[in-house]
């Protein structure tokens, strides 16, 4: 089963990508791997003894069993036969950063791959701290691609600049091609959109996630619904909320009609509730249906056959997060819903609401609670009471993601207490320092337990008044810990050398507007190199810090990105460094130095 | 606890002068316009006396207010509000703007759609004629038109008026006639004038019903003598903004 890919959250599944079985300047040595290398990093031996090729393709029969990237990673690393058998055998590729290594050396080294993900700006840039030009430029990928894997079926990107031109060429060169999804992406529109509907035979998901169209003037937008083969089709997925222009309703209801394996449905906010419910008299095996728009919430309601599926209620909610159900509208549905295991939903629900959802759903693992205000002054209608209700029915919540006004650490220690298996912990009390709302203290001890209780845990992102002494709690107990989001947080240096030097399984680090400076910066310089990324704005950086963490870390990237060209040239306001073997990239534009 | 670094002195922030940043710069579909049920939001607020005050609390919880800075900045304003609330910050807090637009959109189409059945919330203003003892409130909302609204106007204000608009000799049919209205009202005493939401004064009639439902925060029937010196500069900000 294929996990969901709705976020592409990598906490869900094994870290790691391909970067990390490259040498990393320290030695590795032992056995048969030895250190011989190439000027690219990639061997380049002779050929192997015939012995040898059996073994290794007896090995590559076994290895293809091994799906998992982290455990693919190690047996990479066994000896030489085992690293080529495991390139030969490895199906699935997985970029996390995609400068972290040239796509050349990706194509040189795996040649029978069937699926690609690749992922390209910093989270932050979802919240417009990256310019718009930065970078993460499909295109070469999509050529080095092109080129290398003929029979690629499945292309999944995150937060890539991708050109129509790009499309078209995944289009043409891929006959087999199978799955689309593109995750906050942009660069693209219509045209390319149309191109991948007429050319790919074989479509099975198309799936625009979050992703932002380029602007098209009404005669630009090109009637991309009705380019699909007219046919039956082997769609699976369509998903298309996020495209600001109207799709041909008939095209789309005939497409539905002539797609008997269709299963996920997300509509844009053209589509209205009356068409919306044609769509699903047409496709009645639908299991996620979303929608852009919101009616009355009445239309959510379960609605003849489509609704006796259990599984159907499951992903119907998908819509909810953008619908503005009050507890009382929520209800009387949720109490429906005793095998609802995911749940988004905007706080317009209240603490009432999830209290119902706590009573009903145990089987509840993964819960996000969005803002219908976001914005700091906001009133916020969910609090930790609703917080404490959830951890109370839901014991076998996993995710969590929760925007509020008001916690206290109380709260957050009793769910810490009681969802023992949360590996997702992200808490974000909007108003920026906000202490504990009862007792007015920091909001320390809350994460604090979080991190000492929920022994796998492995993403976390904090919140509110937060002093030193919780990055002490997070190096401490947080050993599991591969991504940290933090903002508004910490005192001093201290806080940050906490977590640099407590988490030896971070991988990535985002932190905004905390008081850490040069020092803290330095004091990771043994981790930086088992990371993905680092990023920092508006901390206390200074050119002369950054700069010597990249004289000092030769593969590491350290960009330093300046989008107000009136601000001093010591102080850095924005710090991206990861590290790579591709070196500095070449498409950096002006505001961007690569130190 | 030094917590207290005010690192907003060194952020960036995006956004429209007059206001802190309100998010993104890019995408922000912003129907630029706020709702009028915000207007009457901070208008209520703005009164004193409790029954008001909690009308206005019930009116916030079911306001949807579009996730942009104009209402925190007019917020600021309000006497009424304990504590300054925090310029805003880019991309804080962590929504996606692909989250904020859809919420902002569905609102904004949300009211479109729906019409008079939108909210359980009326459109009150106060409506002061001069010479008029106490003030008025009528709700546009139950009006279709500006011809309703002149109607109820007059009716309202019947029991007020001298002999004026009688001895124009106007009859209900007369009345029915916007152009006809506005002509009569302008050559006789009263010009019905109105406040928009950036706070300056406009005729009546000049813009669309819709817009000038959802910009006008209060009515005033002016005497026709001091309403002269305002038609120019209203003609002249109708101009520039539509």
């Amino acid at each position: 089963m294929r996990e969901e890919r709705s976020d592409m959250s990598e906490d869900e599944d094994g870290g790691g990508g391909v970067e990390q079985k490259e040498r990393w300047g320290s030695s590795h040595g032992g056995g048969c791997c030895g250190s011989a290398k190439s000027r690219g990093g990639v061997w380049t031996d002779p050929p192997p003894p015939f012995s040898d090729q059996v073994l290794e393709n007896v090995l590559e029969n076994v290895l293809q069993f091994l799906v998992c990237r982290r455990d693919r990673n190690a047996a990479s690393l066994v000896c030489r036969s085992w690293y080529r058998a495991e390139a030969q055998s490895r199906g699935e590729l997985f970029i996390g950063n995609c400068y972290a290594v040239s796509p050349r050396r990706a194509t040189d080294r795996f040649h029978r791959v069937r699926s690609v993900v690749l992922k390209g700006k910093p989270r932050f840039a979802d919240f417009s701290l990256v310019p718009l030009g930065w970078g993460a430029h499909f295109s070469p990928w999509a050529s080095a691609m092109a080129a290398a894997y003929p029979w690629l079926e499945r292309i999944c990107l995150k937060r890539m600049s991708i050109a129509d031109d790009d499309l078209s060429l995944l289009a043409f060169s891929f006959p087999f091609f199978k799955d689309l999804t593109l995750i906050c992406c942009d660069g693209f529109g219509t045209p390319g959109l149309a191109v991948i509907a007429e050319k790919c035979r074989h479509l099975r998901v198309l799936d625009l996630i979050e992703a932002y169209l380029e602007e098209e003037e009404e005669d630009e937008v090109v009637d991309w619904i009705s380019k699909f083969p007219q046919t039956t089709t082997s769609l699976e997925t369509l998903g298309f909320d996020c495209v600001d222009s109207a799709v041909n309703f008939e095209a789309l209801e005939a497409l539905v009609a002539r797609s008997p394996a269709l299963r996920q449905l997300r509509v844009n906010h053209h589509v209205t509730v009356d068409q919306l419910f044609r769509l699903m008299v047409r496709a009645p095996q639908l299991t996620h249906l979303g929608t852009g728009s919101f009616g009355p919430p009445a239309a959510l309601a379960p609605q003849g056959d489509v609704m006796e599926h259990e599984a159907d209620l499951v992903s119907a909610f998908a819509a909810s997060s953008f619908a503005e159900i009050t507890a009382d509208e929520l209800k009387p549905v949720i109490h429906h819903c005793h095998n609802l295991q995911k749940f988004w939903v905007l706080d317009t629900v209240r603490d009432e609401g999830l209290q119902a959802v706590a009573a009903t759903c145990k089987d509840l693992r993964e819960l996000r609670v969005f803002p219908l205000n976001a914005t700091e002054d906001s009133e916020g209608f969910v609090s930790d009471v609703g917080l404490a209700a959830i951890s109370e029915g839901c014991r076998r919540l996993r995710s969590i993601l929760y925007f509020c006004q008001q916690m206290t650490n109380k709260a957050v220690i009793t769910m810490s207490k009681n969802c023992q298996e949360l590996v997702v912990f992200r808490l974000c009390i909007m108003g920026r320092h906000l202490p504990d709302h009862h007792t007015k203290e920091p909001m320390d001890e809350g994460f604090g337990a979080i991190v000492m209780n929920c022994k796998k845990l492995t993403r976390l992102a904090v919140s509110g008044l937060l002093t030193d002494k919780a990055f002490g709690y997070i190096g401490k107990y947080g050993k599991s810990i591969r991504t940290l989001s933090v903002a508004f947080a910490g005192d001093s240096d201290v806080g940050l050398r906490y977590v640099l030097e407590g988490c030896p399984k971070l991988q990535k680090l985002e932190i905004r507007d905390s008081p850490f400076g040069d020092p803290a910066l330095l004091s990771g310089i043994h981790q930086y190199y088992n990371m993905r990324f680092l990023w920092m704005n508006s901390c206390k950086l200074s050119i002369r810090g950054c700069k010597d963490v990249a004289q000092r870390l030769p593969r590491l990237v350290v960009e330093v990105i300046r989008d107000r060209p009136e601000a001093d040239e010591e102080t850095v306001e924005k710090l991206y460094m990861y590290r790579s073997l591709a070196g500095p990239r070449n498409d950096a534009p002006p505001f961007v130095k690569i130190l | 606890m030094a917590s207290g670094l005010r690192m907003e002195e060194t952020e960036l922030r995006l956004g429209l002068p007059g206001g802190g940043g309100g998010g993104e710069a890019e995408g922000v579909k912003n129907s630029g316009k706020r709702g009028f049920v915000e207007i009457v939001d901070l208008k209520l607020q703005l009164q004193t006396p409790v029954g008001v005050q909690e009308a206005a609390a019930e009116a916030a919880e079911k306001v949807r207010r579009s996730p942009n800075h104009d209402s925190i900045v007019s917020c600021g304003s309000d006497p009424e509000k304990p504590s300054p609330p925090k310029a805003q910050v880019v991309g804080w807090p962590p929504v996606r703007s692909f989250r904020k637009n859809i919420l902002s959109v569905h609102s904004d189409k949300g009211r479109k759609e729906e019409g008079e059945k939108s909210s359980s919330l009326a459109a009150l203003v106060k409506v002061s004629m001069d010479g008029a003892p106490y003030l008025r409130k009528v709700d546009l909302k139950t009006h279709r038109s500006y011809q309703e609204l002149f109607m109820a106007l007059q009716k309202m204000f019947s029991s007020f008026t001298t002999g004026d608009y009688g001895s124009q000799g106007m009859s209900g049919r007369e009345f029915m006639n916007e152009r006809k209205v506005k002509d009569v009202l302008h050559g006789s005493e009263y010009v019905p004038t109105y406040e928009d939401k950036d706070g300056d004064w406009m005729l009546v009639g000049d813009v669309p019903w819709e817009m000038f439902v959802a910009s006008c925060k209060r009515l005033s029937i002016m005497k026709g003598s001091e309403a002269i010196g305002l038609a120019p500069r209203a003609m002249e900000k109708c101009k520039n903004k539509c």
